[in-house]
């Protein structure tokens, strides 16, 4: 097992062939079955897959809470040793197997909270969605920039520009789609800050990202006290867009009324990220963004210009976390609250590493944290005495497992956070 | 003499001041003006008589200047009088009060600071001053709630513990970078959230930390008599020794990082990582020695959090202070004076809030303020550019000058 560190802002262990993933596996295969399986609960959980007023109602699955348990850690157990076979040839546990097992320990987890009680699985599902489109957008900001070599701390400061312009031009105007317009455009420029201190002054992109989340939070705190806490029915009472189901789709038994009635925040999300990840790695243009991350000075010589690459990614890499900062306002609850992101930004950090620089990984990782906060929530209602502050701290948990390398492997775009200096 | 970029000469008194005004302190110094200019037009534009006269600027617009004034002198005497001296206060402690109230402030400013500035000489980036307080302020809460020592060891046994806690959990940043490459603002912002996670488990849970009687919201007993920090000024002031404590890490972080083999390791890795490991630095062992001190100065700050109050502590007692520490480190220069005067600035603008809010301006603007001051120190072309300040300077009239004045007889 060889190991080398790269200088990288991300840098990792590099690891020929790790059993880590599937030693890791094991380990929580092992306690899924034992916890949940055989010391587990023998309460009846009902498994509520749809909600009364549902197009096509499937009634409540009953079963106890041990057998779950103990069919999704043999699952489990068996997902590991396959985990184990794939290493031993050599080969890495793909990405897929790696969610899928996630999900399952998710399930069991529920499954073992709601002893005795309903699980409204649709319901949880809907909201983790809801939470999870602004770690989302904010993390499809923060891939672009790193794609292309600039670290963006920043993206908590624009997740509060987008919330805070959403909200109060939505209000002042009456209309929301203006509101969601020069959201985007605010946290861009924003964006276009850090691009030019990072590219042009060639100061530490950390430092100004940190920065501008310090300017940003000082401004709209001001902002909020002095004149919206005053004003709120002119200046912060905007509404929220409406749900628009989508016709047929909406009608697919339990993720049909999660995923597709919904707001348009939540599709234009379903619409960025697929296209993020084709632009990326099926076009031109996103193989030169990537380039231009990977190895600047091989990109400058073949006739790509850095600095104005870098530039526009990062630009509009900021649209789309300004997208990200409406959805907290007008695509959930309306109103801008003091320090409404809350640090959801760091999250979305969080989630671009955890996603690997990946679009459709990253938007899995948001969901993970996404589930996160719902069963929170939710485990505080069904079972008082679950230490939820626990539950709380579990994706940041396994976003450091996933940062010091020990889920499979972890790299970022080699120049990111690196200036560029022409020579 | 063909090279193009040579210093024209210049006479001696140009050439310090060129010196100076090229330097970091006048840079610091623009930036807080330029800062305060930004946060005088917030004020202006949030003043309703402002607005009012501007909707008839063109005929009067004197009005509107007067409006304008008035809201920035109004502004700045609030703060001036809630944060230095209260010129309207009857008594005499009542109208030095506030500035024991700016000293209190400041003191985990200052201490968090010294932390943050600290990781900056080394080359790193230590988000983690709120992970790190939380950490230290949980086992010192331990020690002065649910252990009893007599008097005077508590304290100190308190206070050791908040700086070993945090110390150890700046460590394990240091570790994790030396020993996977992780880089420490991720696992730093991570462990922030982990850590306050473990504190509002400890102060919810009734075996561990939680209120004795308490109810369900996550709270802490008060700090035992014999483990608070003492007042310094009598029952009149709420100042306390935790700014003392704060004072002495500014002492030791000067000796440290300007007189010591220690520091003089930690300045040479954050100069340049490779040339340290050839010279035979363990480069490695500096990241999480560094990561260590710089959690021990957090330590003091969770020491005056933790330890310096009457009532019992509930699970924000870091407050915005993880990151107020990096704009303290900012302005500050991550030098020892630096780093107290930018404590001493922000822990004013801290004290200053109370008599903000009376005159109805909000005392969030000081945050504006902050932010702006930051953003110039982070650039310093854009100052630089904004008061046409000279570029760095390389002649060295005033280190010469200094010289000559502290050796005796001739420097040859």
């Amino acid at each position: 097992m060889s190991t080398v560190v790269t200088p990288g802002l991300f840098s990792q262990v590099d690891v020929s062939v790790s059993k880590k993933t599937p030693y890791l596996m094991a380990a929580f295969a092992v306690f899924v079955l034992v916890a949940f399986g055989f010391v587990g609960k023998t309460d009846i959980v009902a498994f509520q897959w749809s909600k009364e007023e549902d197009l096509i109602h499937l009634p409540d699955f009953l079963v106890a809470s041990n057998v779950v348990g103990l069919v999704l850690g043999t699952v489990l157990v068996a997902i590991a040793v396959f985990s184990f076979v794939l290493a031993q040839r050599t080969r890495v546990t793909p990405l897929w197997l790696t969610l899928v097992f996630g999900l399952l320990a998710v399930v069991a987890l529920l499954a073992w909270l709601a002893a005795g009680n309903t699980l409204p699985f649709a319901f949880i599902l809907g909201n983790a969605v809801v939470l999870a489109v602004p770690l989302a957008l904010g993390a499809m900001g923060g891939i672009m920039s790193e794609r292309v070599g600039v670290v963006n701390i920043a993206i908590e400061g624009q997740l509060l520009t987008g919330a805070f312009l959403a909200a109060v031009v939505g209000s002042l105007t009456d209309n929301l789609y203006l509101g969601l317009i020069v959201a985007m455009i605010g946290a861009a420029l924003l964006s276009m800050v850090l691009a030019v201190f990072s590219i042009q002054y060639l100061v530490d992109q950390i430092i100004v990202g940190v920065v501008l989340n310090v300017l940003v939070l000082g401004i709209t705190n001001f902002l909020y006290a002095q004149w919206l806490s005053n004003d709120g029915q002119n200046s912060n009472f905007p509404g929220t867009f409406p749900i628009i189901p989508i016709p047929g789709l909406s009608a697919i038994p339990v993720i049909g009324p999660a995923l597709f009635e919904a707001r348009i925040t939540t599709y234009l999300a379903y619409v960025i990220i697929p296209v993020l990840w084709f632009i990326l790695f099926k076009t031109r243009l996103g193989l030169r963004a990537r380039s231009v991350g990977e190895h600047p000075l091989a990109a400058d010589t073949v006739g790509i210009n850095v600095a104005v690459t870098r530039f526009w990614w990062v630009t509009i890499g900021g649209l789309v976390a300004g997208l990200g900062g409406a959805a907290l306002t007008i695509g959930a609850v309306g109103a801008f609250g003091r320090n409404m992101s809350g640090g959801q930004g760091f999250i979305a950090l969080a989630v671009v590493i955890l996603g690997r620089w990946h679009p459709f990984s990253a938007a899995a990782a948001a969901l993970l944290f996404g589930f996160s906060i719902v069963l929170r929530i939710w485990a505080n209602q069904v079972s008082p005495g679950i230490p939820t502050d626990f539950i709380t701290i579990v994706p940041y948990v396994v976003t450091l497992i996933a940062v010091v390398g020990f889920v499979g492997r972890v790299r970022a775009p080699a120049a990111t956070g690196k200036p560029y200096i022409k020579g | 003499m063909s090279d193009g970029t040579e210093t024209p000469v210049v006479g001696r008194g140009a050439a310090v001041i060129r010196e100076i005004m090229s330097g970091g302190a006048a840079r610091a110094l623009l930036s807080v003006v330029a800062g305060f200019v930004i946060g005088a037009i917030f004020m202006v534009f949030s003043s309703e008589e402002f607005l009012a006269a501007a909707q008839y600027l063109t005929s009067r617009p004197a009005d509107a200047l007067g409006a304008a004034w008035t809201a920035i002198a109004e502004g700045y005497s609030a703060l001036f009088r809630g944060s230095i001296y209260n010129y309207t206060a009857g008594s005499f402690e009542a109208s030095i009060r506030p500035m024991t109230e700016t000293l209190r402030f400041a003191g985990p400013l200052i201490a968090s600071g010294l932390g943050v500035a600290l990781a900056f000489r080394v080359g790193l980036f230590n988000i983690g001053a709120s992970g790190q307080l939380l950490f230290g302020a949980l086992w010192a809460t331990w020690i002065s709630t649910r252990v009893e020592l007599p008097w005077g060891v508590h304290l100190v046994v308190a206070v050791l513990v908040a700086i070993l806690g945090a110390a150890a959990y700046g460590a394990v940043v240091g570790f994790l970078k030396a020993r996977t490459g992780a880089h420490e603002v991720i696992v730093t912002i991570m462990l922030n959230y982990i850590a306050a996670g473990i504190l509002t488990f400890f102060f919810r849970t009734p075996e561990l930390l939680r209120e004795v009687d308490g109810g369900g919201t996550p709270k802490s007993d008060a700090p035992a008599e014999s483990a608070q920090l003492p007042l310094l000024l009598g029952p009149e002031f709420t100042l306390h020794a935790g700014f003392i404590l704060a004072i002495v890490g500014v002492v030791v972080y000067w000796w440290l990082m300007e007189r010591s083999t220690i520091g003089f390791r930690f300045r040479m890795v954050g100069h340049n990582a490779d040339a340290a490991r050839t010279a035979g630095i363990n480069v490695e062992r500096t990241f999480v020695l560094a990561m260590a001190v710089s959690g021990a100065f957090v330590g003091l700050a969770a020491a005056n959090q933790a330890l310096g109050v009457r009532a019992g502590l509930t699970p924000d007692i870091d407050g915005t202070i993880g990151f107020d520490a990096i704009t303290v480190a900012l302005l500050g220069s991550s030098t020892a004076p630096g780093v107290l005067l930018a404590g001493l600035l922000f822990g004013a603008f801290k004290a200053g809030a109370p008599q903000m809010q009376v005159i109805g301006l909000s005392p969030e603007i000081t945050g504006v303020v902050q932010g702006f001051i930051v953003l110039f120190i982070a650039a310093p072309p854009l100052v630089r550019a904004i008061f046409r300040l000279p570029p760095p300077q390389k002649t060295t009239v005033i280190a010469d000058w200094w010289q000559k004045l502290t050796t005796k007889g001739d420097p040859k």
